[in-house]
């Protein structure tokens, strides 16, 4: 099984991501912001980072790499997609999720192990979960707040979209305390915390971040 | 050649921490009577002819797309005068 991950300028843990597919039993695909082509991926990941320097707004210039054209396209055709932390930003610009990312409510960049709980195992990325599963994943970012409106929040609550919830202190002001939704076909998943940097014991909180790529692998298999 | 400046804001229900870390300062520096400070973005756009209505609908979809997210700003268009 085939997972693209994209470098985009400024990207940081397109690395990581990748090696978090192999950890995973996957084959990582390198993929370029600049080529408008996926090379027969069957999922992709959007990693974290700074994309075009976060410049106007996180994600808004990465939506109209060529890249991310084919991405948009695949992912309405129902690609497996995941976005972590910059990779979120950019979905919700590309509007394959709803909402929006905003900077954190205290006005400080957060770095920490973040206690999650898995609220939907029924998404592509997720699936190797259980619900209402408790994990622990690294949370690196200045602008990591999710917003939305009352009725798009509610919608998510509803249909089961909202995917990872912050426990404990909200730790950027995000509505809900939601850390990931997902689309209605559950596909496309985006969150803030970054499980590609908690897959080996050595150089993470543990391995609790590591289903999300298995599950991704899993489904493919079975598909 | 014209000048259209757009003005982007975040939405009146959206927090802006930049704002408010602004309005902190206003009161710690002593300038009084501010009730509240928000930050937004302006984009001074210059047109290569003339700012007809036609290229104004351009930059107003170049907003809409790319200088504002529709889901937590607002944005107005104004062509600027004598430039």
């Amino acid at each position: 099984m085939r997972v693209g991950v994209v470098t985009f300028p400024g990207s940081l843990d397109d690395r990581d991501a990748a090696r978090a597919v192999r950890v995973a039993g996957g084959e990582a695909v390198a993929l370029w912001h600049g080529d408008a082509d996926l090379r027969g991926v069957d999922a992709v990941v959007l990693p974290g980072g700074f994309s075009y320097g976060d410049y106007l707004r996180c994600g808004a210039i990465a939506r109209f790499a060529p890249v991310m054209e084919r991405v948009v396209d695949a992912a309405r055709g129902g690609l497996p997609v995941l976005g972590i932390c910059n990779g979120f930003q950019i979905l919700c610009e590309s509007h394959l999720l709803p909402g929006a990312l905003i900077r954190n409510d205290h006005r400080k960049f957060v770095c920490r192990d973040q206690p999650l709980r898995v609220e939907s195992a029924a998404t592509a990325w997720t699936s190797g979960y259980a619900a209402g599963q408790e994990i622990v994943i690294p949370l690196k970012n200045g602008e990591g707040g999710y917003v939305a409106d009352q009725r798009t929040l509610d919608e998510l609550e509803g249909e089961g979209r909202v995917v990872v919830r912050y426990l404990g202190d909200n730790p950027n002001g995000s509505y809900r305390d939601i850390a990931g939704v997902a689309n209605a076909r559950g596909n496309v998943v985006g969150l803030m915390p970054h499980p590609e940097h908690a897959v080996e014991a050595l150089t993470g909180p543990g391995t609790d971040g590591l289903g999300f790529f298995t599950s991704v692998l899993e489904g493919l298999v079975r598909a | 050649m014209a000048r259209v400046v757009v003005d982007v804001m975040l939405k009146p229900e959206i927090l802006d921490p930049q704002g408010k870390a602004v309005q902190g300062a206003f009161s710690r520096l002593g300038f009084d009577g501010v009730a509240s400070v928000r930050q937004g973005k302006r984009f001074e756009i210059e047109l290569d002819g003339e700012a007809t209505p036609e290229a104004v609908a351009e930059i107003e979809r170049a907003a809409a797309t790319l200088l504002a997210n529709p889901v937590i700003e607002d944005f107005t268009v104004h062509v600027e005068a004598g430039v």
